[in-house]
């Protein structure tokens, strides 16, 4: 069985600033790291492959070419292999034309099974799994948080829902996309970061994967960002001073006008 | 402070930094609360290839030494000091089958040690046997293929836990200390037991037990080197381990100063954070600086024994000494610094002081290590004046 | 379009450098350069003291792309569960009526599954029409029936936008949607409004991780497509006499890959409260300590409200995952969010900007969280709280 795992290296967005000034984002010293539902998605593929034993585990990511650096995190967690797709076509990608050049890129390594994250933590879309999907012509199972049993022919997972969950069955090939509530993701060990150093990371380009290169980067995308900007501190807003039981008091005054209370 | 760390080391270092902020400092207020063994840290910790840093390539482990095991150690110490008792307990009970195992122990057991599928622990210590090693009164009695053993260990790091143990006997009282020999002891083996679990002061999520024999027959092929050497087993164990307990001593003393530095810049007093006060700031300094001294000294000695030096008694007693008496100092003024914040619970400062008390005391207390400096240096003193 | 640095202009200061959150300009022989990662965000512009920095026409720009001027119509892609409309839909259809009123064309609502009399609400809420599609395949959620259906609508009837709840089931099906139709999707919207100039559907949501909003566009290709989140938009009248009419769908050669074989229904009791409660009093690191939560309860339940919490505070161990609001928890939209003791990280704020009265409590008057608050309060949470308690308690005393 061939699992592909989709990855994305991210900017640790908790750790993104905006400068007050100039109102624009502060990426300085910002730590890039695994999309961390990626990781269950990682965690998910190698524990399919310790249960079914004859398994291989591809990761795969499209971006810059520093994105090698989450590919190696991802063999130090032991996946057998990874493949990083970075072109100049690809820059400039929303999620249709980065959907479209992941599946291009799977459909290329072959895949009994593809499972990703829900989403990512910068765009925080979910749009990529399922459209994937659709460019592979393939089911998918989006939100799954329990992978009940998996064969070489088929797949009985728990869907996530706002109200329980749901027992969804498909047949192989599938993919999934995962929420943290899955699997707890392991740690890397010395012996996988010693090979993740080693490691030779395939890079693919657009010709690698028979894209059609109008469906590529900015071109194949049909959004667009049309500005940035940062959202405006209330204009309404009321600071109270003097003791806790003043401040406490003027407050509790307001909310009585409100008929809050 | 730059120490020329290799690209394995720091990889090493990065890895355990990960483990004890993700999986330990959450758990180890809760682990020091209920006394609590944390069987999965160590099983992240084997998962992680953690003990096989030290156990050569050829076993399954990593092979490297000193240096990389202390790195670890220091890491895990800066955040519980009880998990990285029983994750160093673990390679002091596996030198002995290292340093003195034939060739069928080590292919026995040093793979499943090196993966973490086996624990370990080291048994030298009894009620009349401490600091002074050549009392003990645990037998091992040739009968046959078998010998016999008798007698009761204390204060056994990870007993109970731990798949095997290294445990020194008394083959033949006549001879005194050299009388004594070293066994491999698999738990389960029929006359082995353990006793009540010791309620102590800090490193409470450590366990230390008795060792109970009871008749316990052990294959003879669990003799570790020959008969007689185990006073020499035991104490080359403990100059190979001793430097742990110093990375130990840095690992916590760190912990401590982070914490204390974290809140001093937090807390206000008469409208000033409290770090802006010239009396924080010079315990602070002292701390700072005394670490750094802790941490030069422990880097040295573990690269020294990674040399291949033969005499290490010395210098990994003085590295012992050394960094543990600053854990405990730097520890306590740590609590100093936070003043009643630094006393609660609720911070884990105390826990930190409670648990550098005990590097000061096990694997020879301070005292004997000065005993040991002092032996050596009366020897160098001699060969000098010859 | 294409952004472009004028050589002669640029002084090679690099205040753009960092103003770009794609990492897409690069100082090159003392010049800033714009590389391939160049999103068109425009956010570099501005920032330009020169004025080096612009924007130019490409070759594309001046091509066109599918002829947009037959796409008509504001559709709503109303989602059931269990035969009942759910809230999120009837939102949409208040934001989607005055989509369609500002483009002068129709509102349409389109139902898979439940009754008639539920096809009948959506009128009611504000739809001129409802495509209403029954059928035994609709009583589970499977993606591919939904996908099936929708698209071969779209394709039919050609509306200009498309709108559905950011649920578990429209953050499903409604990529394959897009991906099947090659058009662009924009996720959970925050707000959406229509380009007077050019008629396009201004999409506005946060990004990178809530840190900035960004507002998309789709502007060659139809539908535009998007999701929003429940409690974001406000629903529109209800009006029992409103008219429309339903049109019953052709529901043949709808099948399934995946199949339901169960729904478990698993209410946690901290998820309804705090996604349905008007207050909530929430607790960051400034806490100190578990502890601090149960003064918070007693906050909460005295104001009959939930108890929500900061990133910080359940890494802290303090309380559970289940209480986290913010990105990585939960988005939630009280009338009142009692924030004490967070300082505000933009993780949080995105779960909670859009309450309706936010208050702050923290003793750092220079934490974020005062930036979206309406009422702030600079003190120790410990001095503030429990007089807070014992104030409202006073007042509701009172009124009894």
């Amino acid at each position: 069985m061939r699992i592909v795992v989709c990855i994305k290296q991210v900017p640790d967005t908790a750790e993104v600033r905006i400068n007050p000034e100039t109102n624009t984002l502060v990426r300085d010293g910002v730590p890039s790291i695994i999309n961390p539902y990626d990781l269950h998605a990682i965690e998910a593929a190698l524990q399919i492959k310790e249960k079914l034993g004859d398994v291989t585990v591809t990761a795969l990511t499209m971006g810059p070419p520093q994105a090698e650096d989450a590919l190696r995190e991802a063999i130090s967690m032991g996946v057998d292999e990874a493949l990083l797709l970075t072109d100049r076509a690809f820059a400039g990608s929303d999620t249709l034309a980065t959907s479209y050049t992941l599946s291009r890129a799977i459909q290329k390594i072959g895949f009994d099974l593809v499972i990703c994250g829900k989403q990512a933590i910068d765009g925080d879309t979910a749009q990529v799994g399922p459209e994937m999907a659709e460019f592979l012509n393939i089911p998918h199972i989006a939100y799954v948080k329990a992978i009940e049993e998996i064969s070489t022919q088929g797949i009985r997972v728990q869907r996530l829902m706002e109200e329980g969950y749901d027992i969804v069955e498909a047949p192989l090939p599938v993919l999934l996309t995962v929420v943290r509530e899955i699997n707890e993701p392991r740690l890397p060990s010395l012996k996988g970061k010693m090979r993740a150093k080693k490691a030779e990371i395939k890079k693919l380009t657009h010709t690698d994967i028979d894209a059609e290169e109008d469906k590529l980067g900015l071109t194949g995308s049909p959004t667009a960002v049309k500005n940035i900007f940062a959202p405006e501190a209330r204009k309404d807003r009321k600071m109270f001073s003097g003791s806790p039981a003043e401040q406490v008091a003027a407050l509790v005054e307001e909310l009585k006008n409100l008929k809050c209370l | 402070m730059d120490y020329f760390l290799t690209e394995e080391q720091q990889m090493i270092r990065d890895l355990a930094r990960q483990i004890a902020e993700e999986k330990v400092v959450p758990v180890r207020a809760e682990l020091d609360e209920k006394e609590e063994f944390p069987t999965e840290i160590m099983k992240v910790l084997a998962q992680s290839d953690m003990f096989g840093i030290f156990i050569p390539e050829e076993y399954g482990g990593l092979g490297m030494g000193a240096m990389e095991l202390c790195l670890a150690v220091e890491e895990l110490s800066r955040a519980c000091l009880g998990v990285s008792t029983s994750y160093a307990a673990n390679a002091l009970g596996t030198y002995p089958l290292l340093l003195f195992g034939t060739e069928e122990q080590k292919k026995k057991y040093l793979p499943d040690i090196a993966a973490g599928n086996k624990f370990v622990a080291f048994a030298l210590t009894e009620a009349n046997a401490g600091s002074d090693a050549a009392g003990i009164q645990t037998t091992a009695t040739k009968d046959g293929d078998y010998y016999i053993l008798n007698g009761t260990k204390q204060w056994i790091t990870n007993a109970g836990e731990a798949d095997i143990y290294t445990v020194i006997a008394i083959t033949d009282r006549s001879k005194g200390a050299r009388g004594a020999s070293a066994f491999v002891v698999e738990k389960g083996t029929p006359g082995f037991s353990f006793g009540k679990k010791e309620k102590k002061m800090g490193i409470r999520a450590s366990v230390t037990r008795e060792l109970i024999f009871e008749d316990c027959r052990i294959p003879k092929e669990n003799l570790i080197g020959r008969e007689g050497m185990g006073f020499i087993v035991a104490m080359r164990t403990l100059d190979q381990s001793r430097i742990g307990v110093g990375a130990q001593g840095v690992g916590v003393a760190q912990g401590a100063y982070e914490e204390a530095v974290k809140f001093a810049r937090q807390r206000v007093q008469f409208g000033k954070p409290v770090i802006s006060f010239q009396a924080v700031q010079h315990m602070l300094a002292d701390m700072a600086t005394e670490i750094e001294a802790a941490r030069a000294l422990v880097y040295s000695v573990a690269r020294y024994i990674d040399s291949g030096a033969k005499d290490i008694s010395k210098a990994s007693a003085m590295a012992k000494v050394f960094a543990t008496d600053v854990a405990m100092k730097v520890t306590t003024n740590a609590v100093q610094v936070m003043g009643g914040s630094g006393y609660m619970r609720e911070y884990p400062v105390e826990k930190m002081m409670r648990d550098a008390k005990i590097l000061q005391i096990y694997e020879g207390t301070n005292q004997i290590q000065r005993n040991v400096i002092g032996q050596a240096i009366i020897k160098e003193a001699a060969k000098m004046k010859a | 379009m294409r952004i472009k640095v004028d050589r002669d202009l640029c002084t090679g200061c690099e205040a753009c450098v960092d103003s770009c959150p794609y990492d897409a300009i690069e100082i090159k022989d003392e010049k800033a350069f714009i590389n391939e990662y160049c999103q068109l965000c425009r956010n570099c512009l501005s920032v330009c003291p020169e004025g080096a920095i612009k924007e130019v026409e490409t070759e594309e720009d001046r091509t066109e792309g599918m002829d947009l001027s037959q796409f008509r119509g504001v559709w709503v892609m109303a989602e059931q569960r269990d035969g009942k409309v759910v809230d999120v839909s009837l939102e949409l259809l208040g934001a989607g009526r005055r989509l369609a009123d500002e483009r002068g064309s129709e509102l349409t609502a389109v139902l898979f599954g439940a009754s008639e009399d539920e096809a009948a609400k959506l009128i009611h809420w504000g739809a001129d029409r409802v495509l209403h599609a029954q059928s035994p395949v609709f009583d589970t959620f499977n993606d591919d029936p939904y996908v099936e259906l929708l698209s071969r609508l779209i394709t039919q009837y050609k509306p200009e936008i498309v709108l559905t709840g950011a649920t578990a089931i429209g953050r499903s099906f409604f990529p394959r949607v897009a991906a099947r139709l090659r058009t662009g999707l924009t996720a959970d919207c925050t707000s959406l409004e229509i380009d007077k100039e050019t008629g396009h559907l201004l999409q506005i949501r946060p990004a990178f991780g809530g840190n900035i909003m960004a507002t998309i566009l789709c502007p060659k290709h139809r539908p535009q497509m998007a999701t929003v989140r429940p409690r974001v938009m406000k629903k529109g009248e209800y009006n029992e006499s409103r008219k429309g009419e339903i049109i019953k769908l052709d529901v043949e050669g709808l099948s399934s890959r995946t199949k339901v074989l169960q729904s478990i229904k698993e209410e946690s009791e901290t998820k309804v409260n705090l996604q349905e409660a008007d207050v909530i009093v929430a607790g960051g690191r400034g806490l100190g300590k578990a502890e601090g939560f149960k003064m918070l309860e007693e906050l909460a339940s005295l104001l009959d409200g939930a108890v929500g919490a900061s990133r910080a505070a359940v890494d802290e161990g303090w309380i559970s995952y289940s209480h986290q609001v913010g990105q990585t928890g939960k988005t939630v939209c009280p009338k009142i969010y009692i924030a004490c003791g967070i300082s505000g990280a933009v993780q949080h704020l995105v779960g909670m900007q859009s309450s309706d009265i936010i208050i702050a409590i923290n003793k750092n008057p220079d934490a974020p969280i005062f930036n979206v608050a309406n009422y702030g309060i600079v003190g120790d949470v410990y001095e503030v709280v429990p007089e807070l308690i014992k104030k409202i308690k006073e007042v509701k005393g009172s009124c009894q």
